[in-house]
């Protein structure tokens, strides 16, 4: 199916996207999903540093069969309106992991977008956000949660930070859950905060610059995101990605 | 070593320290103490640099330079070295980590070699030792999770570590038990007396001055420095009280 017309700030999950930053990608890019199939009992891991100097948009379809397990881990650093969705089915005791981070200043919007359902019971989903601007820059998230009728001891979490640098950046987080068993956990948190003053003057005052103090504050703030993935050198691929675009911040 | 000469400092718009006058040479260990509200955390923050401490008059001369024209970071590199009276908790960054990236950057900022992760745990792990604490909690987040005993010895591990020439220690005794004192005192003494260094030492209790022996006693209040002697001036301190040593 071809989309006619691209959608406008009036559909949900477009809510707080860039619109002409779409609008240079083009129709066609919506057209582009990549789908996921992870057998029962199989395992998929994609860890992937997004964003250019153009618009990008990344879609993923994931069907998790039963138990298998599915794990994203994404840096959105772009320097153009980047967006990462996510759409997963759950069957039977499937798991479903995400980690993202924005992080960016020069007025770009940095976005993802998940919707997981979990269809079947006893199935999992973590998602952890965090998000770092400056320099009029947004960072969005928009997590949907769907729970069936029958999808009883489900078990979904969402959490959202929020880092903003400097006054004139923000941060959205819009959690979506929509329920329809009752034996299940559906947990979300969001918060948006300044970097803490304190911690930074403890780090002066042992001598840390204020460069290398603001890195070490955001490097722990964005870490959440990565610790479900076990792989060292690729955690460190995507924290070396977000951190090597903060050195165009302000301090 | 370090020269005030008549501070006035107000944070916000409330003025704390009022012409306060003080030196102290090398090798000298000052005990500084005073009633509640008579401006010792004052006089140790803007020490440090901290933001929101508005210097009106007066100057601070550190190893010969203008203390307060430096940013925080480079009062460190020079020398200084500066005790929390509440050691703030860093989650997500780990003691050695920190203090690594700390001792690096104020040996860069003086022209000298970083030290290697395995020298600087060798380091750290010899200091630790002196203050009677495990390489295990090095590793977790810095004082994330520790008590308040912990987060003061972690202090001087820190202070052991990065070997300042000038110390202010703030209330570094607070939340201390007896055993914890005399450890964290001994620290004190391994690390900072010696006759190229000097204490500024701000305590409410005489406890701590019987491990780590001041050479001068000092009296703040109101904001300035009323009445300086030796270490009896402590003791009657301690026996009589502040109004009655002051009237």
């Amino acid at each position: 199916m071809t989309l006619a017309t691209l959608p406008t700030r009036r559909d949900e999950a477009w809510r707080y996207a860039d619109m002409d930053g779409l609008a240079r990608l083009g129709v066609a890019a919506l057209d582009q999903w990549q789908t996921i199939d992870v057998a029962a009992g199989e395992s998929v891991t994609r860890c992937l540093v997004v964003g250019s100097s153009a618009p990008e948009l990344h879609r993923f379809r994931v069907q998790l069969g039963e138990g298998a397990r599915a794990a994203f881990f994404v840096t959105n650093a772009g320097g153009d309106y980047t967006r990462v969705e996510v759409e997963v089915r759950l069957a039977r005791g499937a798991h479903f992991e995400f980690g993202g981070v924005t992080i960016g200043g020069a007025g770009v919007t940095r976005e993802f977008v998940t919707q997981v359902v979990h269809a079947e019971p006893e199935a999992t989903s973590n998602q952890t956000v965090r998000a770092v601007h400056w320099a009029g820059a947004t960072g969005n998230f928009l997590g949907e949660i769907k729970v069936a009728r029958h999808a009883q001891k489900t078990d979904a979490a969402q959490d959202f930070k929020g880092l903003l640098l400097e006054a004139g950046a923000s941060a959205n987080a819009v959690p979506q859950l929509e329920i329809f068993a009752d034996d299940v956990k559906c947990a979300h948190g969001a918060t948006v905060g300044e970097l803490d003053e304190a911690a930074r003057f403890y780090m002066m005052a042992r001598g840390v610059d204020p460069a290398t103090a603001q890195r070490l504050l955001v490097q722990a703030f964005i870490g959440d995101a990565f610790v479900a993935l076990e792989n060292e050198a690729e955690r460190e691929a995507l924290l070396d990605a977000a951190l090597a675009a903060l050195e165009g911040a302000g301090l | 070593m370090l020269i005030i000469d008549n501070l006035h400092a107000s944070v916000g718009d409330k003025p704390i320290l009022k012409g306060l006058t003080l030196s102290v040479p090398a090798g000298e260990i000052h005990a500084i103490m005073g009633p509640n509200g008579a401006g010792k955390s004052t006089l140790s923050n803007v020490l440090g640099g901290k933001p929101g401490y508005e210097v009106t008059e007066g100057s601070v001369t550190f190893r010969g330079e203008d203390l307060l024209a430096l940013e925080p970071h480079e009062r460190a590199a020079k020398g200084l070295f500066l005790g929390f009276q509440y050691p703030v908790e860093i989650p997500g960054v780990s003691n050695v980590q920190f203090l690594r990236e700390a001792l690096n950057a104020q040996r860069k900022a003086r022209g000298e070699e970083p030290l290697s992760g395995g020298e600087f745990l060798k380091l750290a792990k010899d200091k630790a030792g002196l203050l009677k604490m495990d390489m295990d909690m090095l590793k977790r987040q810095v004082n994330v999770g520790f008590s308040g005993g912990e987060k003061k010895r972690a202090e001087m591990v820190q202070m052991g570590i990065l070997d300042p020439a000038f110390a202010v220690l703030d209330e570094t005794d607070s939340g201390l038990d007896i055993d914890a004192l005399r450890i964290v005192g001994a620290g004190i003494n391994a690390i900072m007396r010696s006759p190229d260094k000097a204490v500024l030492l701000i305590t409410h209790y005489q406890r701590l001055l019987d491990v780590v022996k001041p050479d001068k006693v000092s009296i703040l209040a109101g904001g300035r420095i009323v009445e300086t002697g030796g270490p009896e001036l402590a003791l009657r301190l301690e026996a009589e009280g502040y109004d009655a040593v002051m009237a």
